[in-house]
């Protein structure tokens, strides 16, 4: 099926874009939503199980009181209500990831709700995205499906079921529609459910590690034309995992509706898969706002009694919020806009903040993570915090440029013996033999000797034009392979040919 | 028939802790008396012949080496199939569950065990708990003792039948909307409803979870508040649970059989009696309320008027939660797996073949209504309405039990009809279940004891007493004195009675069932 997609700048001519988001958070509790069996990732399929994930003949629920908790938390971060009574409810429909054949969840009374999340984009507009509800739920099962060409279950000889994940404790954060984005969209997309992953990181409520599944993202996007305030037919991109795909696949979605209605033609509402390799989305299944699941209240479990003492206790815990610790770090480290905007795009703050806790000042550890670090990384194609350089390597090598012993230049040489893993950087100077030559009889030996080897130059200099000390300089710091310290030379030079500096 | 299986539980345990008889002897006592007549009754689906003994050596080798042991260790005791047990197989009366054994124990399987109390097997049951006559067990009926035309009441006709018939002192049932209750009157034995909440439910497969609860089976108060003790108290694995255990029960049981109940108050439910009541189940009744008032107790009327919806609301609300719950019933983890006969193999259609073949007709009837009653756009006016109807009950229990310490009713409408008599009308197989129903809506205990034969036709009728929840040892005080006063009026219980069936001829019973003493 061919889509016609028309170019982003023309989308936003004709229409104005309406998102909505479902971000699922997998919660890192020790056990699971409704078990006492581990919830652990990556072990060995169906052995994190017992008869309640399996969902065997005579098992009851009981709910994980820290999921609870938990989920009590990501409400608060995202400015929730939270109700003092709530009850679970079953979603019934049959699929094999799902032991029970429904799912326990939350239907009409959510934990949470009429929430907002203020997102700053990377210019430093703020964009409130307003949270309907965030709801308590437990993950299903895994199918791996073989013998087929994509890993779909369509044209797959088998599939496998693993349940370890089955009962994972889950909180849904659902947005109202956000509207009024318009070219922003796409970007909005990718810093709002950031911004979730990074709250829920903050509150330790969750890994947050989006290609383990930790957040997965649902993104609900519809066009309506310019001027209309009515909201146009929308499609659902399923379980989009990484920041990235989340912004290409609103973009995605954006041109090829625009495409469709073009055309004179209706969005079909349906789930959509993304594809990364086409950086492009295919039609999943139908999805109708009749689809019956028959949810009725969880007639095994009690309702979920948070009491306003409990949720005083929780909000005392909450870290501070990962806006509010920006807007602090911001004044403490006397950044410039630009400076500190140019930071958390980098996904840098946690290494600057640990790298003045370290000893460094703010300047120079921005400096550092910026310039240098950055460099490196963006070769590697790594985010700088993987590069391998702790705060104390930039702390040591900036000590020992400061104390003279080496110089920026050097300083490069000693971080490549670093990650080479030569030792310390103190351990790499003395290893390599990097430091910075103050001998100045070597010194005087070099300068001889250059000032031999341009006797123009040197002529030069003795009549007065100073400024031609500097290719003199540079044939001594040639010999002594960056060594020297260059003002030193020039002094020394000035010097051998009397004439004052 | 050996004398050891006609004692009461209580009687037993004490002949056991005096050293007069074995463990061994009083289990092999029952595996006998379910080899001599269970051909014939059909109550149990499987005898568990070599484990019930096993634990009845280790009782009286525990018991020689001077353990303290509990008060009903040794005593044996049968198991309704619809709760899991490790080491037996679990069918829930089911073809879908055929041949399944769970890698767990029930809860209350487990407090069995902890007690030392021999598991004899798992009695036989209409499929899934659904039916009043036990004649919908996809493994055959149970027949009623009394008479092996009859029913002996549903859904646990194996659990009643089996006390009623001397193969057990005690059972365990499950009483949805009178599964204990209504077989224990029709064959005259005790069946109690615990509060909801009061014993846990973990291991009971479910029907409806809101209405489900474990009980005592047994033919005296007295044995079934031992029981009670021994299953009741909170399970952290059902959050459902009570936290604190329902007390008393045997204390009350004991004084109650003293005889006094004077400033008990005891409200007649006047919407149970009268209309499309059997006239000898009625006339025992009337005979109750005055042996009660000779006792000392108060009579008074209660109305309690939205009782009339309580049908309409359960045949809604049980259909809804066990559609759901017999969801996980589709051949891909356990149990019966049956492939379709033509075309490709995909789960759909592996799940439509199993539970085409797995489930009963009266199962599908039920799965069908309750998709029906909680789809979209009747889950208001179905099951929506259902619960407000629940509301309706509990208040009217609330009113009731503000004039009344205890409610009483007849258990059932008629003593045990005959085999296929209401086949063929489910709704009037439904109305037997009219006056047991309120209490599982309302979560509230009840008790059925024997209330004498209607001399129409012979058989017993059943009494039934009502609590609030949580004061269940009400029940076994009031049942007490009523069952203390019936046995000086009857010169003994009342399955003294009851037809002997010793030895019974193979000629005499028809072609129901196959016996299965399986084990195998």
């Amino acid at each position: 099926m061919t889509e016609t997609l028309v170019p982003f700048d023309e989308v936003l001519e004709r229409y104005d874009p309406a998102l909505g988001f479902e971000v699922h958070v997998e919660l890192n509790t020790v056990t699971k939503m409704f078990s006492s069996a581990p919830n652990a990732f990556g072990d060995v399929p169906n052995t994190n199980v017992n008869e309640v994930d399996l969902g065997l003949p005579g098992v009851l629920p009981v709910v994980n009181k820290a999921a609870v908790e938990s989920s009590i938390k990501i409400g608060l971060a995202l400015n929730c209500k939270i109700a003092e009574f709530c009850r679970f409810a079953r979603k019934n429909y049959f699929y094999p990831d799902t032991p029970k054949n429904f799912q326990t969840s939350q239907f009409d009374e959510p934990i949470a709700y009429d929430g907002y999340l203020d997102i700053e984009l990377s210019d430093g507009t703020v964009f409130r995205v307003e949270i309907e509800r965030a709801h308590m739920e437990e993950d299903a099962g895994k199918l791996t499906h073989l013998g087929g060409a994509t890993g779909r279950i369509q044209g797959a000889d088998y599939s496998l079921v693993d349940y370890n994940r089955a009962g994972v404790p889950l909180v849904e954060i659902v947005t109202k529609p956000i509207l009024g984005a318009g070219e922003r969209a796409p970007e909005l997309a990718k810093a709002y459910v950031a911004a979730i992953r990074e709250i829920v990181k903050n509150l330790g409520v969750s890994d947050a590690r989006m290609e383990r599944g930790n957040v997965r993202c649902d993104a609900n996007v519809s066009l309506m034309p310019k001027g209309s305030s009515t909201l146009g037919t929308r499609t659902e991109t399923k379980n989009v995992n990484s920041l990235r795909a989340v912004e290409h696949a609103v973009r995605f979605e954006m041109e090829r509706h625009a495409g469709v209605l073009d055309a004179g033609q209706k969005i079909v509402q349906e789930t959509r898969h993304w594809h990364e390799d086409t950086r492009s989305t295919t039609s999943g299944r139908p999805k109708s706002d009749a689809d019956d699941y028959r949810y009725f209240p969880e007639p095994d479990l009690v309702p979920v009694v948070a009491s306003p003492e409990w949720v005083e206790e929780l909000r005392a815990q909450l870290p501070e919020p990962p806006a509010e610790r920006r807007k602090r770090l911001k004044a403490e480290w006397g950044y410039s806009d630009l400076e500190f905007r140019d930071v958390v795009n980098a996904g840098i703050l946690d290494e600057i903040e640990a790298t003045i806790t370290a000893g460094a000042s703010a300047a120079v550890a921005r400096k550092w993570w910026m310039g240098e670090i950055a460099r490196r990384a963006k070769l590697a194609e790594v985010e700088p915090a993987e590069l391998g350089i702790s705060p104390a390597v930039v702390v040591e090598l900036q000590g020992l440029i400061d104390s003279g012993k080496i110089n920026d230049k050097l300083a490069r040489d000693v971080l490549d013996g670093v990650l080479a893993g030569e030792g310390s950087a103190t351990e790499v100077v003395a290893a390599r033999g990097l430091e910075v030559v103050s001998d100045d009889g070597a010194l005087q030996a070099a300068i001889d000797e250059a000032l031999a080897a341009q006797p123009d130059v040197a002529e030069k200099i003795r009549g007065g034009k100073v400024q031609a000390v500097g290719a003199i300089v540079g044939g001594v710091m040639k010999v002594t392979r960056g060594q020297a310290d260059a003002a030193r030379v020039r002094e020394l030079i000035l010097k051998t040919l009397g004439v004052e500096g | 028939m050996n004398e050891l299986t006609k004692l009461s539980a209580d009687a037993l345990a004490s002949k056991l802790a005096a050293g007069e008889v074995s463990s061994v002897e009083a289990t092999q006592a029952q595996l006998d008396r379910i080899a001599e007549v269970d051909g014939d009754i059909h109550a149990f689906l499987h005898v568990n012949t070599e484990e019930a003994l096993a634990v009845a050596r280790g009782i009286d080798e525990k018991r020689a080496a001077g353990e303290e042991l509990h008060h009903l260790a040794g005593v044996p005791i049968a198991v309704k199939d619809m709760i899991v047990t490790v080491g037996q197989p679990t069918t829930a009366g089911s073809k879908i569950l055929e041949g399944w054994h769970s890698p767990y124990d029930a809860t209350v399987v487990k407090k069995l065990r902890a007690a030392g109390m021999p598991i004899l097997g798992k009695t036989n049951l209409d499929e899934f708990a659904m039916g009043s006559s036990t004649e919908h067990s996809a493994y055959g009926p149970t027949r009623n003792p009394w008479d092996l035309e009859r029913i002996p009441g549903g859904s646990g006709g194996g659990s009643a039948a089996a006390v009623a018939a001397f193969e057990a002192p005690l059972a365990l049932g499950t009483d949805t909307g009178g599964s204990i209750r209504q077989p224990g009157a029709v064959t005259g034995t005790v069946g109690v409803k615990p509060t909801y909440g009061g014993v846990s439910r973990y291991g009971a497969i479910a029907l409806a979870s809101s209405l489900d609860q474990i009980g005592p089976v047994s033919r005296t108060v007295l044995d079934a508040a031992l029981l009670h003790e021994v299953i009741g108290g909170h399970d952290p694995q059902d959050s459902t649970s009570l936290t604190d255990p329902c007390t008393g029960l045997v204390d009350a049981a004991r004084q109650g059989a003293l005889g006094d109940l004077s400033g008990v108050r005891l409200g007649v439910i006047k919407e149970l009696g009268g209309e499309g009541y059997q006239a000898g189940v009625e006339a025992r009744f009337q005979e109750s309320l005055e042996l009660f008032r000779s006792a000392g107790a108060e009579i008074v009327e209660v109305s309690c008027p939205s009782f009339s919806y309580a049908l309409a609301a359960y045949y809604l609300i049980l259909p809804s939660e066990a559609s759901s719950n017999l969801a996980k019933f589709d051949g891909v983890r356990f149990g019966l797996r049956e492939l379709p006969k033509d075309g490709p193999l995909t789960i759909e259609r592996v799940m439509g073949a199993t539970r085409a073949a797995g489930f009963g007709e009266e199962v599908k009837r039920r799965i069908i209504l309750g998709v029906y009653a909680l789809s979209a756009g009747y889950y208001d006016a179905y099951y929506g309405s259902a619960q407000k109807v629940r509301t309706l009950i509990q208040r009217d229990f609330d009113a009731a039990f503000s004039q009344a310490d205890v409610l009483v009713s007849p258990t059932a409408p008629t003593t045990a009809f005959k085999f296929g008599e209401k086949m063929a009308d489910p709704l009037a197989m439904y109305l037997n279940d009219v006056a047991t129903i309120p209490a599982n809506l309302a979560g509230v205990p009840g008790m059925s004891l024997p209330n004498g034969l209607a001399e129409e036709d012979g058989l017993p009728s059943g009494i039934q007493l009502l609590a609030p929840a949580r004061e269940d040892a009400r029940l076994y005080r009031v049942g007490a004195a009523l069952e203390a006063m019936h046995e000086a009026a009857w010169g003994g219980s009342i399955l003294d009675k009851a037809p002997l069936l010793n030895g019974a001829s193979a000629g005499n019973t028809p072609q129901l069932h196959t016996p299965d003493l399986g084990g195998k």
